[in-house]
């Protein structure tokens, strides 16, 4: 059941990614995203995480896609413009996929038994995040805060400056 | 749990006779057609009612003629929306057009499965259920934007712009006044939720002033995650033909509609469980399973109304008030909320 269930999320993860990649509509890049994005929470789920994986459709599918649509429909003539799936810096990125792989393939390579996930452990993530996040990573917790902080006072700065055009 | 679900409706039982053997995938099959069942069942009688409501508030008789006292209208209304033609709009994007009703109904319907219908009768008893309830509402978001544009209609598409632009600004203060609940209960999981509330008059409603407050601000939050008037923007009719909705017709149309009904539903159950004690009786009793189904039925349905009744009394807000409210007036008050429950809780 449990190896049916991985399967189909797979597929879904793999080939909404693809679709997301090789699309020349934008809009279809971004929807497919949206099943890549349910597929990691399907998959979260799976491992027992469940606050992550309530965590990553609140954020991933209620925030970023939905800002990520907000910003493509907003776009003047965004569907006049067809995208270019084409290749470019060939070498870079061959560099750089090449190194991707060797890195993911020495993991597999070095890590010689992987831990089993054991289905039994229903048990309550939320206190253990929670404590951990104010205990031992407070002050990352604190800094992506404040990062936060700086972001809401930049847009706000970015969006106010245009007004004060206006008035004048 | 769903085995329990089974039992309480005697549907487990009959399943065991007809030799289902125990662990077999049609339990949760069952146990998860239980909640479409009663959606369609609440969406026929939601319209009805809404049908009779306005009326009586515009002092008027409403639907009448089919069967008595025009019971029958819904259903005569979804006999129509099953024949009727599936019309795709020539320069619709076909793909989209034909995804945006599956994903928002799936949306409305996967929210189903937490909501605790009485004690011990969930259908996945979530540990972080109150959370899912207020994330899953995302994927309603995405559909209304696959809506609005796969229609290649600019009302369709403001109208899913707006509804967008409403439903992420409406959920912060709906998650913070939830929160203020959270910081008492210590718990996300929806009967750990209600359990909480026990012994209690009407749950936390009169626990605390900041809790009343959040149950305000999580109501008017909620009105406008529907899309329900004073807050019905995205698909008001004088303006914008029908919103996300225009070139819908036939079963689509009825799946939109199904789901809007639905999400009705569905605010109003996360209302009541979250500050009215859910299935808890009003003074704060464990009731029998079947009495639990009632109560929660019984409030959540009163909330239905409610928003039925605001429907037909308050005018439309603008959008920059309805902005306003959002961002200046409910999210100040809603974290206020939170710092006042959260010192209550520690100092009380």
């Amino acid at each position: 059941m449990e190896v049916i269930m991985f399967w189909i999320l797979a597929v879904i993860i793999v080939a909404s990614a693809i679709a997301t990649v090789f699309s020349k509509n934008i809009i279809y890049s971004a929807f497919s995203l949206l099943f890549s994005f349910l597929g990691v929470a399907g998959i979260y789920a799976m491992l027992s995480a469940d606050f992550l994986a309530v965590t990553q459709i609140m954020v991933y599918v209620g925030g970023i896609l939905t800002l990520l649509l907000f910003g493509v429909m907003l776009t003047n003539r965004i569907t006049t413009m067809s995208l270019k799936t084409d290749v470019f810096n060939f070498i870079p990125g061959l560099i750089i996929a090449a190194v991707m792989l060797g890195s993911l393939l020495y993991v597999i390579w070095v890590t010689g038994t992987w831990a089993k996930h054991s289905p039994a452990v229903w048990d309550t993530t939320v206190e253990s995040i929670g404590t951990l996040t104010i205990t031992q990573y407070l002050l990352p917790f604190e800094m992506v805060a404040i990062i936060l902080l700086v972001a809401v006072v930049g847009a706000s700065y970015i969006a106010r400056k245009d007004k004060q055009n206006i008035k004048s | 749990m769903h085995d329990l679900v089974l039992k309480t409706l005697g549907i487990g039982d009959l399943l065991a006779w007809l030799g289902v053997p125990d662990g077999s995938l049609v339990y949760p099959i069952v146990a998860s057609v239980f909640p479409l069942i009663f959606l369609i069942l609440f969406a026929l009688l939601a319209v009805y009612a809404e049908r009779k409501v306005s009326a009586f508030i515009q002092n008027r008789l409403g639907p009448m003629e089919t069967g008595p006292w025009g019971l029958f209208q819904t259903v005569a209304d979804i006999l129509k929306l099953i024949q009727k033609e599936d019309i795709t709009p020539t320069a619709s994007d076909k793909i989209l057009f034909f995804v945006a009703p599956v994903l928002v109904f799936t949306g409305t319907y996967a929210s189903l499965a937490v909501l605790p219908w009485s004690n011990g009768f969930v259908g996945a008893d979530l540990n972080v259920g109150i959370f899912y309830l207020l994330a899953i509402s995302s994927l309603v978001v995405a559909g209304l934007l696959m809506a609005g544009w796969g229609s290649n209609n600019k009302w369709s598409l403001y109208g899913a712009v707006r509804s967008t632009a409403q439903i992420i600004s409406y959920e912060i203060p709906a998650g913070l006044a939830v929160l203020t609940a959270i910081v008492t209960t210590g718990t996300l999981n929806m009967t750990g939720i209600i359990q909480q509330q026990e012994g209690l008059f009407f749950g936390y409603l009169f626990a605390s002033p900041f809790l009343f407050v959040a149950f305000i601000i999580y109501l008017i939050a909620s009105l406008a995650e529907v899309n329900r008037t004073p807050f019905d923007l995205p698909e008001a009719e004088s303006e914008l033909v029908g919103g996300y909705h225009t070139e819908y017709s036939g079963m689509k149309f009825a799946m939109f509609f199904l789901s809007e009904y639905g999400n009705m539903f569905v605010v109003s159950a996360i209302a009541v469980s979250v500050f009215l004690g859910g299935w808890l009786t009003p003074w704060g009793t464990v009731p029998s399973y079947g009495m639990g189904f009632f109560w929660i039925l019984v409030k959540s349905l009163f909330f239905v109304f409610f928003q039925m009744w605001l429907r037909w009394t308050l005018p439309r807000f603008r959008v920059d008030q309805l902005m306003y409210l959002c961002w200046k007036v409910l999210i100040p008050i809603a974290f206020a909320c939170l710092i006042g429950q959260a010192a209550w809780v520690v100092y009380l």
